[in-house]
């Protein structure tokens, strides 16, 4: 990386005199707004892409029998959904975030690797375009779910190579997005600043940095064992030269469930900034949070076996994975209690913002209950692969992760753009979403504790009736994020001009509120004093 | 950007600090990287120690059993898979034995390769319950070695075993299952 450091010096250079003009400002970004902004746009764009694949497989849900499409395609839609709302959407969200926040957040002037940066957003139109053009080739897109299992994954056709190096670039893209983080944060922070005096937001992502940077590189090295086993004739997870697929399991969710909480901290950090604000009291137990993050990031690396307490594993190993798995219910209910401890006896008020926050806190805990009922190992024996799963990992993706992305863009949109949105209308986008979000993935622990099973296009008539009600809420979901969108853009085109607080009648904590709105193209050019 | 162009001493330093922590964290990601690799090793290893699973274990039976347990019963019952649908037939011959634990038995398994061309076919064995695994032995099995196959042969395909005396009393039942997989014509399986 030495190469792009010699550069950085030069790239800077230019940028003193403000904004390139024309695409070259784009492709050429260095700026962390610039490339906070093409990331967000980027995500968003990857959440309609992936909601409209969510649309196609509601509607073939919403009766039983086959409607629209042939099974074969219904299963490239859940596996390619789930790719694009995971890796192009929840992620390069967060990492947006990240870029526009974390230097306005520590006081510093930009990130600390603005050319990696550029590159790091860069990779993700190319990994996505491979992604999305796979459903176009012979074969089809890969069609045996997001977790990409042997021996079913390698059937694919020719998209399979097209996958495997899309799930090479997005991690190449996280893991310099993670390093970027982490030296931003251990290095560029306004003097004063200690680590214990950083804003939650900033604490969550050097802990998701870090488990980015441990696990990412994990799931190359699977993708790539993939890879040989199919055309290199290697036998990693191939049972007739003396592999076992069920290796490859371990090696996933040695990746996988660390990656659920890479999508779940920083929207911890997120409603950690938020709720102090809107109930004009500092968060309660400031530290705890910061230990609680830290244990739930250490234990996600000991739980990964509780997706697969159905592979036969020996006795012990079903006990150890689930009680380390309980185990985490520990720090999450520690956050959980100071956020609400924090609302106590405040003087709260319901902007966007904190609707959202506030929903994201009762809808996350449901499915975090959900997810203890999982970690039961008997009872999962019948949980598992069912829609009950597909309900708990909704319940904390949509209302957790994405609610907490929706309620840190009506946060802080003011503040990027210097306009008010529409408060009216971000008002009606919550409740609209809160209300389908609940009528589209309740009635799927129903039918989950019914016995329905996941990724299947058919199903018997019994589960018609909750399919109905669930296909039902999908639709009015999807179409309410228009609403979402259409307020996004009115907001960047102009409005009434926000104040540099934003939020005056709560005056919010923190070192971005202190710059203008929006702050100039280069923030703290000289470095603020923290106290 | 001004500290990261900053051309006085600090900025320098700063610079310089950047470097070294990126260089770091580079080496921190080669090393995941890494046991992401070893952990294949690794869960080989973790096999044989705890048994679960083990090839060794499955394959070769580690000593003679010194007793015949004549007073008790324990039905081993067979079962046969093929992963790729059209190329195979493959079924045991008799659906259970009930046995003696100690005593030595054969079984065996009818396979036919169903296309106009040799093959070499690959058989893999589970058992059921898991537990059961460490006290299934098995003295000699098709499944040791690759069987070769001519176009459209049909052959009988022999497993000699016996159940360890130490199979916990409240197993009563034990399944032996096998997939046929074809082997890829370059590869020899390196099961054994
Ligand atoms: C209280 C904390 C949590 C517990 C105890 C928990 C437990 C579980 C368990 C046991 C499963 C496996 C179920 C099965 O396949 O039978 C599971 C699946 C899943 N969980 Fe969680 N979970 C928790 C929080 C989360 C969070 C915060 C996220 C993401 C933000 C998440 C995302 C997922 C996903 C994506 C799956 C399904 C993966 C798949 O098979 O496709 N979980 N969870
Ligand atoms: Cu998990």
């Amino acid at each position: 990386m030495s190469a792009s450091h010699t550069h950085d010096t030069h790239a800077a250079g230019h940028d003193d005199h403000g904004p390139m003009k024309g695409w070259r400002r784009w492709l050429f970004a260095t700026n962390h707004k610039d490339i906070g902004s093409m990331y967000l746009i980027f995500s968003l764009a990857m959440f309609l892409t992936g909601g409209a694949m969510a649309m196609v497989i509601r509607a073939e849900l919403l009766k039983p029998g086959m409607q629209f499409i042939d099974p074969g395609f219904f299963n490239s839609m859940t596996t390619v959904h789930a790719l694009l709302m995971v890796f192009g959407a929840v992620m390069p969200a967060f990492t947006g975030l990240a870029n526009w926040m974390i230097p306005l957040q520590v006081g510093a002037p930009d990130m600390a690797l603005p050319r990696m940066n550029n590159f790091s957003f860069w990779l993700l139109p190319f990994a996505f375009t491979l992604l999305i053009l796979t459903l176009f080739v012979p074969g089809g897109a890969p069609a045996g779910g997001w977790t990409l299992y042997p021996p079913l994954v390698l059937q694919t056709g020719d998209a399979f190579p097209m996958a495997v190096f899309a799930v090479h670039l997005m991690g190449a893209s996280s893991i310099m997005g993670a390093i970027n983080v982490i030296v931003t944060i251990m290095n560029m922070r306004a003097p004063g600043m200690t680590l214990l005096k950083m804003p939650l937001f900033v604490w969550t992502w050097l802990i998701t940095a870090y488990l980015l940077i441990a696990v990412m590189p994990v799931l190359a090295g699977a993708v790539t064992m993939l890879l040989t086993d199919h055309y290199f004739g290697t036998s990693f997870f191939n049972a007739a030269g003396g592999g076992d697929p069920v290796m490859f399991q371990h090696i996933f969710w040695f990746f996988g469930h660390p990656e659920v909480y890479i999508m779940i901290l920083p929207a911890f950090g997120v409603v950690s900034e938020i709720i102090p604000t809107f109930s004009r009291k500092p968060l309660f137990g400031y530290d705890a949070m910061v230990y609680a993050t830290a244990s739930i990031a250490f234990l996600s690396f000991i739980v990964w076996a509780h997706h697969m307490f159905t592979t036969g594993m020996p006795l012990v190993g079903e006990m150890f994975f689930m009680l380390s798995t309980m185990l985490i219910a520990i720090p999450t209910g520690v956050k959980v209690f100071n956020w609400t401890a924090t609302m106590w006896k405040g003087s709260l008020s319901f902007e966007t913002p904190m609707l959202f926050s506030l929903s994201f806190l009762f809808l996350f805990t449901i499915g975090g209950f959900s997810g203890l009922m999982l970690a039961m190992a008997p009872v999962d024996f019948q949980y598992h692969d069912t829609y009950f799963v597909v309900a708990h990992f909704h319940y904390v993706l949509v209302p957790g992760a994405v609610f907490s992305i929706m309620a840190a863009t009506y946060y802080w949109l003011p503040k990027w753009t210097g306009n008010m949105y529409n408060e009216k209308l971000g008002k009606l986008h919550f409740w609209l979403s809160t209300i389908f979000v609940n009528v589209l993935f309740f009635p799927q622990h129903f039918l989950g504790l019914a016995g329905m099973p996941r990724r299947i296009p058919d199903y018997s008539t019994q589960f018609a009736d909750w399919n109905f009600v669930s296909s039902i809420g999908g639709f009015c979901f999807g179409l309410t994020q228009l609403l979402f969108v259409y307020n996004i853009i009115s907001c960047v085109r102009g409005g009434v001009k926000a104040s540099d607080k934003v939020w005056d009648s709560a005056s919010p904590h923190g070192l971005e509120w202190t710059l203008s709105s929006p702050p100039p193209y280069h923030s703290f050019e000289v470095p603020p004093e923290v106290k | 950007m001004l500290r990261v162009a900053d051309p006085t001493e600090a900025g320098k330093r700063q610079q310089q600090s950047n470097r070294r922590l990126t260089r770091q964290l580079w080496w921190f990601v080669v090393g995941a990287f890494a046991f992401g690799w070893a952990l294949v090793p690794l869960y080989d290893v973790l096999c044989s120690v705890t048994g679960y699973g083990s090839k060794k274990e499955l394959l070769v039976a580690a000593h003679a059993a010194e007793r015949v347990d004549v007073n008790r019963v324990v039905t081993v019952e067979f079962l046969s898979t093929v992963p790729t649908v059209g190329t195979w037939e493959f079924a045991p011959e008799q659906s259970e034995i009930r046995v003696h634990p100690g005593q030595l038995y054969e079984a065996t398994f009818r396979a036919k390769n169903l296309i106009a061309q040799p093959v070499t076919a690959q058989a893999v064995p589970s058992i059921a319950p898991n537990e059961a695994t460490q006290y299934f032995r098995k003295t000699d099995c098709f499944c040791f070695t690759p069987q070769h196959f001519e176009a459209n042969q049909e052959r009988e395909l022999k497993v000699r075993f016996f159940v360890d005396p130490a199979l916990p009393r409240n197993m009563d039942r034990v399944t032996l299952g096998y997939a046929m997989f074809d082997v890829p014509q370059n590869k020899v399986a390196v099961l054994n």
